[in-house]
C-alpha cells in the first residue's frame, strides 16, 4: 500500500510537532534549560488504519500521545484533524473536537473514579458533550457494556468490584462512548497478564472492524505493536526514525535502532536460543532528552556512526515504498553518505556487540523480505 | 523417605540428605496459606521441584499464581510483614542438604545472602534511598565476611565493574535515584552476588526494563551463571524470556505446577491446556501477523475459592472430556509423561496428543 494510492485524505496530520518542558531554577524561577520530549516529528494517520508508536521509555511516544489529543499544549509544529488545525485551540474551541478524539490509558486502577459507579463513568462522555443518545443514557451505557463484554447487569457496580482486564474494558467502553473517529491508546495492554492482553487485544481488533475506528496504539512491548499494527512508528528521543507498514519494518528494518530493537525482543522459541549470535546489545543507556547528542540522536550507539551522523541529522525520507527512515548509512538498503566511510570512536565500539555477520562493510541492497 | 542424617549440619558444611542425592535445590509438597478475614489464601498449595547447581529453572504463571510466594518462602521471606505474623507453611525445602522450612528463623538468615540471594522486581523499591549503593553493597558483604569496611568497599567497586556500571569507582557513591532503571537493576545484581550465592532467585528481573536493557540484563545474568555456577530460578510472566534462558519451565496455575519440563517439551510438546492457552495468547515478533490471538477465557482463579477439581477447570476447553466429570471434583496429580516431562491433567495421553497436533499447533 503506496501512499499514493491514497485519495483518501489522512484522519490526522502532523508536522514538525514539538514539546519541551521547561527546567527553572532559583528564585526567580528562569529557565535553564528544557527536556525535548518531542523535538520535531511528522506522520500522518490514514482512516480506518492503525499506527503503532514504538521506543524505549523516554524517548516522547507518551507525551506525543497527549500531544495529539492535546491533553499538552504543543511547543511548536502543527496538528491538523480531519482537516482543521487544532494547534491552539481552546479548551471551549476543543470541545467539539473531544468528541471525535478518544484517549484509552495504561492504568485501568488509576484512570476510573474508585467513588463513581461504572454506569457513571461510561456515561460521562455524554453529560460533558450534552448528548442524550437515542432510547437513554442508561440504555444506551448497557449496550456499551456489551459491545466491550461486560455483563449489563453490572451498571451499579464500582471499579474495586471487577478485575484489571475488566478495568480496561471499562476504559475502551468510555472511549467508544461518543462514537470517535480516532482512539488513541496508551499502553492499553501493558498491565494485564498474558491471557487477559490477548483478550483486549481481540476485542480492540473487533471493535476496529465493526465500528471502522482509526488507532494510535502506544506500546513498548514491539511483539504486541506487530500483532495490531498496519504502520509502525519507530522513536528514539524525541524524534521518529522509522516509519513503515509493519510487514516490512520487522523483515528488513532500515534504520540501525530499529535493528538493535527487534533484535532485543526474547522470542518464545529455545530452538533460537543461540541468537545470541544475532542479537545486537546496544550500550549503556538512551541519553538524555535535555541535551540530546548532535546530528543523528542515535550516532553515540550506533556501530555504523561516521562524522557525518554527529554533524548533520538525518531528514525522514521515503527510501522504500511504505517505508520512512532517517538514517545516512541505513540498513538493507544503499548509504545514503557514502563519501563518509571512517566509522567514530564510538561507532568502533558499539561494533563489537554487533555479531560479524551484522557488520557494514557489506554493501548489498538488501531486500532480504 | 528414609531418615535424613542432620546432625551436624553448620552452615559451612552441609550434610547431603541421603534420598536427594546431587539435587542441589529441592522443595516437596510445598504449602504457604496465609489467613485473612476474607478466608485462607492459599498461595502455594502442594509444590514439588528440584534444581540442580548450574542450571536455570524458569518459573511461568499471572499474578497470582503463587510464583512470587514461592520465591519468598525459599527465601524465608514470606515471614515478614504484619501479613506474615501467622502464616501457615508445610512441606520440605532442601537446600544443598539443608531443610530450610524446619530451621529456625536465624539459621536461614545465616544462608539468606550467602547462600541464596535474590534480584527483585523493582530495584528502586529494593534500595534504600537513604544510602548510597556502594555502603548498601558493603553492608551485605560484611553481614557475612569478617572484613574491614575499606576491603568491603574494594569488593563493591569490583562487582559493580563486573556489571557494567560505568566508573564503578566513582559510581559506588552515587544514590539509587542517580542510576537509571538498567543501572539499578545492574546495581541490584552486584549486591546479591556480592557473597557468591549458590542459588540465585530473580523475581521478575526485567519486568520493569526496556527491551534494550533487557537484553543487557539476561545476557548477564547469563554470563554470571557460567562463571559462578550458581542454580538460577527466573520468575516471569513473559514466556520468551524463559526461552531464552531457561533449561527447565514450571509452569503455575492456582498455587500448583500445572506442567513441569525441559525448555523444549514446553515450548513443542505441551501437555497441560493452560500451557496451550499461554502459549496461543501470545503475540509472536517472529511470525507473520495472524488473523487471532487464542485467548483463554475467563478470569484467573481467587486463591481463597480454587476451583474444585482441576483449579484450571472453568476457563479449560476441554474440561468435559474425561468422563463423569472427574475434572470438576478430583484435584489432578503431577504425572510423568516422559523424559523429565510432569503434566497435571485428567486428559488422557491420547486425548491429548490429539489436541494438541490437531486443534492447538497448527493456529500457533
Amino acid at each position: 500500500m503506496a501512499e499514493t494510492t491514497d485519495d483518501d485524505k489522512p484522519l490526522l496530520k502532523v508536522e514538525g510537532l514539538v514539546k519541551h518542558f521547561p527546567i527553572k531554577k532559583g528564585l526567580l524561577q528562569r529557565q535553564a534549560g528544557a527536556v525535548k520530549a518531542v523535538d520535531g516529528i511528522d506522520f500522518e494517520v490514514r482512516r480506518g488504519e492503525t499506527l503503532g508508536v514504538v521506543g524505549e521509555s523516554g524517548c516522547g511516544k507518551s507525551t506525543m500521545g497527549r500531544l495529539i489529543t492535546r491533553l499538552l499544549e504543543p511547543t511548536g509544529g502543527k496538528i491538523e484533524f480531519d482537516g482543521k488545525d487544532i494547534t491552539h485551540l481552546s479548551t471551549g474551541g476543543m470541545r467539539p473536537f473531544r468528541r471525535d478524539v478518544q484517549m484509552i490509558f495504561q492504568d485501568p486502577y488509576g484512570s476510573l473514579n474508585p467513588r463513581h459507579t461504572i454506569g457513571t463513568i461510561i456515561s460521562a462522555p455524554f453529560r460533558l458533550q450534552g448528548v442524550e443518545p437515542e432510547g437513554g443514557v442508561k440504555k444506551e451505557v448497557q449496550r456499551l457494556m456489551g459491545l466491550v463484554g461486560l455483563s449489563p447487569e453490572h451498571y451499579n457496580r464500582y471499579p474495586h468490584e471487577f478485575s484489571g482486564g475488566q478495568r480496561q474494558r471499562i476504559g475502551i467502553a468510555r472511549a467508544l462512548a461518543l462514537n470517535p473517529k480516532l482512539v488513541v491508546a496508551d499502553e492499553p495492554v501493558s498491565a494485564l497478564d498474558v491471557s487477559i492482553q490477548a483478550q483486549v487485544v481481540n476485542l480492540l481488533d473487533d471493535l476496529q472492524e465493526e465500528l471502522g475506528l482509526t488507532y494510535v496504539i502506544i506500546a513498548h512491548d514491539l511483539s504486541v505493536v506487530r500483532h495490531v499494527s498496519d504502520r509502525i512508528a519507530v522513536m528514539y528521543l524525541g524524534k521518529i526514525v522509522e516509519l513503515a507498514d509493519g510487514g516490512k519494518l520487522y523483515e528488513s528494518p532500515m534504520h540501525p535502532y530499529t535493528k538493535a530493537l527487534l533484535s532485543a525482543v526474547p522470542i518464545p522459541d529455545p530452538r533460537r536460543r543461540s541468537a545470541k549470535s544475532e542479537r545486537i546489545l546496544l550500550k549503556g543507556d538512551v541519553p538524555s532528552p535535555i541535551s540530546p547528542p548532535s546530528g543523528c540522536r542515535f550516532h553515540t550507539r550506533c556501530w555504523k556512526a561516521t562524522e557525518i551522523c554527529k554533524t548533520t541529522e538525518p531528514p525522514l525520507l521515503q527510501l522504500r515504498p511504505g517505508q520512512q527512515v532517517a538514517c545516512h548509512h541505513p540498513e538493507n538498503f544503499e548509504d545514503q553518505a557514502p563519501q563518509d566511510t571512517t566509522l567514530l570512536a564510538a561507532a568502533k565500539e558499539a561494533a563489537e556487540l554487533v555479531p560479524e555477520a551484522e557488520r557494514p562493510a557489506k554493501t548489498d541492497d538488501g531486500d532480504e523480505a | 523417605m528414609t531418615d535424613l542424617s542432620k546432625t551436624g549440619a553448620a552452615v559451612g558444611e552441609p550434610v547431603r540428605a541421603a534420598e536427594a542425592p546431587e539435587t542441589f535445590l529441592e522443595v516437596r509438597d510445598l504449602k504457604v496459606h496465609f489467613p485473612t478475614d476474607d478466608g485462607l489464601v492459599k498461595s502455594v498449595d502442594g509444590l514439588s521441584f528440584q534444581l540442580e547447581k548450574g542450571q536455570t529453572l524458569g518459573i511461568v504463571g499471572e499474578s497470582g499464581s503463587g510464583k512470587s510466594v514461592t520465591s519468598l518462602a525459599v527465601m524465608g521471606l514470606h515471614r515478614l510483614g504484619n501479613r506474615g505474623k501467622n502464616v501457615q507453611m508445610s512441606g520440605e525445602i532442601w537446600l544443598d542438604g539443608k531443610e530450610l522450612v524446619s530451621a529456625s528463623p536465624d539459621e536461614v538468615r545465616r544462608l539468606r545472602g550467602r547462600q541464596m540471594a535474590m534480584i527483585f522486581q523493582d530495584p528502586l523499591s529494593a534500595m534504600h534511598p537513604y544510602y548510597t549503593v556502594g555502603s548498601q553493597i558493603v553492608e551485605a558483604y560484611r553481614v557475612h565476611h569478617d572484613v574491614d569496611k575499606k576491603t568491603a568497599r574494594k569488593r563493591a567497586v569490583e562487582l559493580l565493574d563486573r556489571v557494567g556500571i560505568p566508573e564503578p569507582n566513582k559510581r559506588v557513591d552515587s544514590y539509587p535515584h542517580e542510576f537509571s532503571g538498567g543501572m539499578r537493576q545492574r546495581a541490584m545484581i552486584a549486591m546479591a552476588l556480592v557473597n557468591n550465592p549458590e542459588l540465585l532467585i530473580a523475581d521478575e528481573p526485567t519486568t520493569a526494563l526496556d527491551v534494550t536493557v533487557q537484553a543487557q540484563i539476561l545476557d548477564l545474568i547469563r554470563d554470571l551463571q557460567k562463571e559462578f555456577g550458581s542454580a538460577v530460578i527466573i520468575i516471569t510472566h513473559d514466556l520468551g524470556v524463559v526461552a531464552e534462558i531457561a533449561d527447565d519451565i514450571l509452569v503455575m496455575y492456582g498455587g500448583r505446577c500445572v506442567e513441569r519440563g525441559p525448555v523444549d517439551k514446553i515450548f513443542y510438546e505441551p501437555q497441560h491446556p493452560y500451557t496451550w492457552g499461554l502459549l496461543g495468547s501470545m503475540p509472536r515478533i517472529d511470525r507473520e501477523q495472524t488473523d487471532r490471538l487464542i485467548p483463554v477465557k475467563g478470569q484467573p482463579p481467587s486463591l481463597i475459592n480454587v476451583p474444585s477439581g482441576c483449579a484450571f477447570n472453568p476457563r479449560c476447553p476441554y474440561a468435559d472430556i474425561p468422563k463423569g466429570g472427574i475434572t470438576r471434583t478430583e484435584r489432578p496429580e503431577l504425572r510423568e509423561v516422559g523424559g523429565r516431562h510432569f503434566t497435571a491433567c485428567h486428559l488422557s495421553q491420547e486425548d491429548r496428543t490429539r489436541i494438541w497436533t490437531e486443534e492447538i499447533a497448527p493456529k500457533l
